[in-house]
């Protein structure tokens, strides 16, 4: 009996004995830590994703509190909302970003892109870009070995088996740019993202000439710049035998889309513009005259 | 038998095909395409435009600094291009394309048979011709030649090694080049350790070749210095600090630690024929001997081959492609790498061209690593691949590299050894391509 009681009493003793040099050390080291950070940090949506830049999202409340112009400071992951509330908490000026989406920029399907060799190799996109072309002749398009699908924590981005090719679900993707780092042929880009997951983007990043483009692949483009010709606002710019829609110039208009001569312009939740009937069979006509000026209307309105 | 002392591994050497074909001089090639990038450096600078008329033997790009190298026209013609090309992965490179007319040389090369022995130039003269004459490393590492024999001030090379070892299964190019070529490689020797002023050359051969041993013995015979050493089969006996350790037992300091710290310069053994070629005959590195090899291959052969030939028609003289799913690489089953495009040409580091089947090459579905360090009893460079393999897939690039993954010489020792068939060397190799590029990164960034 006595045993225990010694030991019950020698242990009750230390305790308190540690208790109070733990409690002495602790205000003598005391770090003195803004409230507001925790507060911050438990708004943000503590994914980690890195999507703001910085390591984590203790670090980006950090930063939300300490500076004093928060403007350059967007979380994509939390969205404007988010934002705007954080914002409103510290008293500050809330940071002003438009909502993105990654983007795949390959129509290089299984079908319209043949396989022609076999990669045997560790499956991995960054692997393979490293050794060699890829299993197809397209030196610049979508490999579909999913490095972009572990970088995702969102589980936003899949490789969808029948095509090959990676597809992002836009009501899952923060853009957070982890996918668009991971591929190591820039295939995703981060565009400006339309109500109801609308969108219009030429879907190859194939710099070759146009006639090695259509041989890898049915669905490239070829840079023949008829899409840059249509456009009305100047979001088209062709460079290395490439063209590129600027998603904050594009205005969804869709004239681009009936020009392409080879599909490579994808559109998403939109109705295609009627075809309008080729007019004269003069092919120097064309140029002037396709401009069908009646549908596009109701679109903008959206905006 | 001297060997290395770490690691290494005894794949079947499967030289037995194509080693029996003497040197078969190919007929020259209608088209050339030229990649102005084919050795370890910057590319060279195109000097000719389309439409120019070319020699043979001709400079047609110019070394861009002191690490890289000139290359000259293979044929006589008209240069057709100069344009963006596939290589032998696909990937695009900018190209010299030269169609042939005729075979006119450009003038001072002597191509005469005879065997010019006496060599009486300085040593910077010599390293002046090999550097004009664009030789680069042929045993695949394509490292200028005359950037190895410059030492740096303050070293001192004191013994020369001759890298006749080839120990990728499969080639036998260096072989039968020592075998056919023997009395112009040894003056090579002469002449390569009268440029680093050395007394002591080796050869160094592997003794699964006891003919070569025997026939480069026989010639040495009456030389000063030069000594051949019969080394033991083993796969990577042919690395330049494999052989280093294996032929004088000093070790090569991790990188940036070169073979000269060491008092080391170790050539390939076709390389010193080129060096040979350069100073007494004034030939650049226009040619070189292909081995077309594999088991189903229907007429195993050793060519000799200009530049800029396109694989495809080295392929088609050797009984062309086998039937069913193929695999064909550029070098050999270790470390050649895989084609995807049979119309890129050869260049000066492809020492053979081995076609297996789907079947012999089909890898085993990979499983867990059961850490029985079987990579890591194997690896020459006395790394540990599993850890370096993982590491790199985690994109852990800080930790592989304290972890020296700069040192692996992508050998695949342990992607061959390993139980578990996993795909270690991809990654390791993926990591290590990062690690550099941060490397790099940082010095450009100090400057």
């Amino acid at each position: 009996m006595t045993v225990l009681l010694f030991t019950v009493l020698t242990l009750c003793v230390l305790g308190v004995l540690s208790a109070v040099v733990l409690y002495f050390v602790a205000q003598k080291f005391k770090v003195e830590e803004d409230p507001r950070i925790d507060e911050v940090e438990k708004m943000l949506p503590c994914a980690n994703c890195g999507g703001c830049g910085f390591a984590g999202c203790r670090n980006m409340a950090e930063a939300l509190v300490k500076r004093d112009d928060i403007s350059d400071l967007f979380c994509p992951a939390a969205g404007a909302e988010v934002m705007k509330a954080i914002a409103d908490y510290l008293g500050k000026a809330a940071p002003v970003k438009e909502p993105r989406v990654a983007t795949v920029r390959c129509g290089g399907t299984c079908e319209k892109r043949p396989r022609t060799n076999a990669f045997d190799g560790a499956k991995s996109c960054a692997v393979a870009a490293s050794l060699y072309v890829g299993e197809t002749g397209c030196a610049y398009g979508c490999l579909g070995y999913g490095d972009c699908v572990t970088a995702c924590r969102f589980d936003a981005i899949h490789i969808n088996p029948e095509t090959g090719l990676a597809e992002v679900d836009a009501e899952k993707c923060t853009a957070c740019g982890a996918c668009v780092t991971a591929c190591p042929k820039g295939v995703i880009e981060l565009r400006k993202k339309w109500p109801k997951q609308r969108a219009i983007f030429v879907s190859c990043v194939s710099k070759d000439k146009g006639a090695v483009v259509m041989k890898a692949c049915k669905a490239g483009c070829i840079g023949c710049g008829k899409c840059a010709k249509v456009c009305e606002f100047g979001a088209i710019t062709i460079e290395n035998n490439l063209a590129f829609i600027d998603s904050d110039k594009c205005r969804l208009c869709r004239k681009c889309v009936n020009e392409c001569p080879t599909g490579s312009i994808t559109m998403i939740g939109l109705a295609p513009l009627p075809k309008e009937p080729k007019v004269a069979p003069a092919p120097k006509a064309a140029p002037a005259a396709p401009a069908t000026p009646a549908a596009p209307a109701t679109e903008k309105a959206e905006k | 038998m001297k060997t290395f002392p770490i690691g290494g591994i005894h794949p079947s050497d499967n030289k037995k095909w194509s080693k029996g074909s003497a040197i078969e001089v190919m007929a020259l090639p209608d088209v050339v395409t030229i990649p102005l990038g084919q050795h370890i450096g910057a590319p060279a600078v195109a000097k000719v435009a389309k439409g120019d008329k070319v020699l043979t033997g001709q400079l047609i790009a110019e070394a861009a600094s002191f690490m890289s190298a000139n290359i000259h026209s293979p044929i006589s013609g008209t240069v057709t291009a100069v344009d963006m090309q596939p290589n032998g992965q696909g990937l695009r490179q900018m190209m010299i394309t030269i169609k042939r007319e005729g075979d006119e040389w450009v003038e001072d090369i002597d191509r005469s048979e005879t065997l010019v022995k006496e060599c009486t130039l300085e040593p910077q003269a010599i390293i002046e011709r090999i550097k004009a004459a664009g030789i680069v490393g042929m045993g695949g590492a394509t490292f200028p030649t005359h950037v190895k024999l410059s030492v740096p001030p303050g070293k001192k090379a004191d013994v020369l090694i001759i890298n006749g070892v080839e120990c990728e299964p499969y080639l036998t190019s260096d072989y039968r080049t020592m075998l056919e070529y023997g009395e112009r490689m040894v003056v090579g020797v002469t002449i390569l350790k009268r440029a680093l002023g050395v007394e002591k050359a080796y050869i160094g051969v592997e003794n699964n070749k006891p003919d070569a041993i025997k026939h480069l013995k026989a010639l040495v015979a009456a030389e000063q210095g030069i000594e051949v050493v019969a080394l033991k089969t083993q796969y990577p006996q042919g690395g330049e600090k494999q052989l280093i350790a294996a032929v004088t037992g000093r070790e090569v300091p991790p990188p940036p630690g070169l073979p000269i710290d060491v008092g080391a310069v170790v050539c390939n053994a076709s390389t010193t024929v080129a060096v040979y070629d350069a100073v007494q005959k004034n030939k650049p590195l226009i040619e070189r001997v292909v081995t077309v090899t594999g088991k189903q291959v229907s007429a195993p052969k050793n060519l000799l081959t200009r530049m800029g030939t396109p694989i495809a028609s080295l392929v088609e003289l050797a009984g062309g492609l086998p039937e069913g799913d193929v695999k064909v690489l550029n070098g050999g089953p270790m470390m050649g790498r895989a084609m995807v495009n049979l119309s890129s040409p050869v260049t000066k580091g492809c020492s053979g061209i081995t076609i297996l089947s789907g079947a012999e090459v089909s890898r085993d579905v990979a499983t867990a690593c059961i850490k029985c360090a079987k990579c890591v009893s194997a690896c020459p460079m006395a790394l540990e691949p599993y850890y370096l393999s993982k590491l790199s897939r985690k994109g852990a690039w800080d930790v592989v590299e304290a972890h020296n993954i700069t040192d692996c010489i992508e050998c695949g020792s342990c992607q061959y050894t390993c139980p578990a068939s996993l795909p270690l060397l991809d990654y390791i190799r993926l990591g290590k391509q990062t690690v550099m590029g941060r490397i790099r990164a940082r010095a450009a960034a100090k400057k």
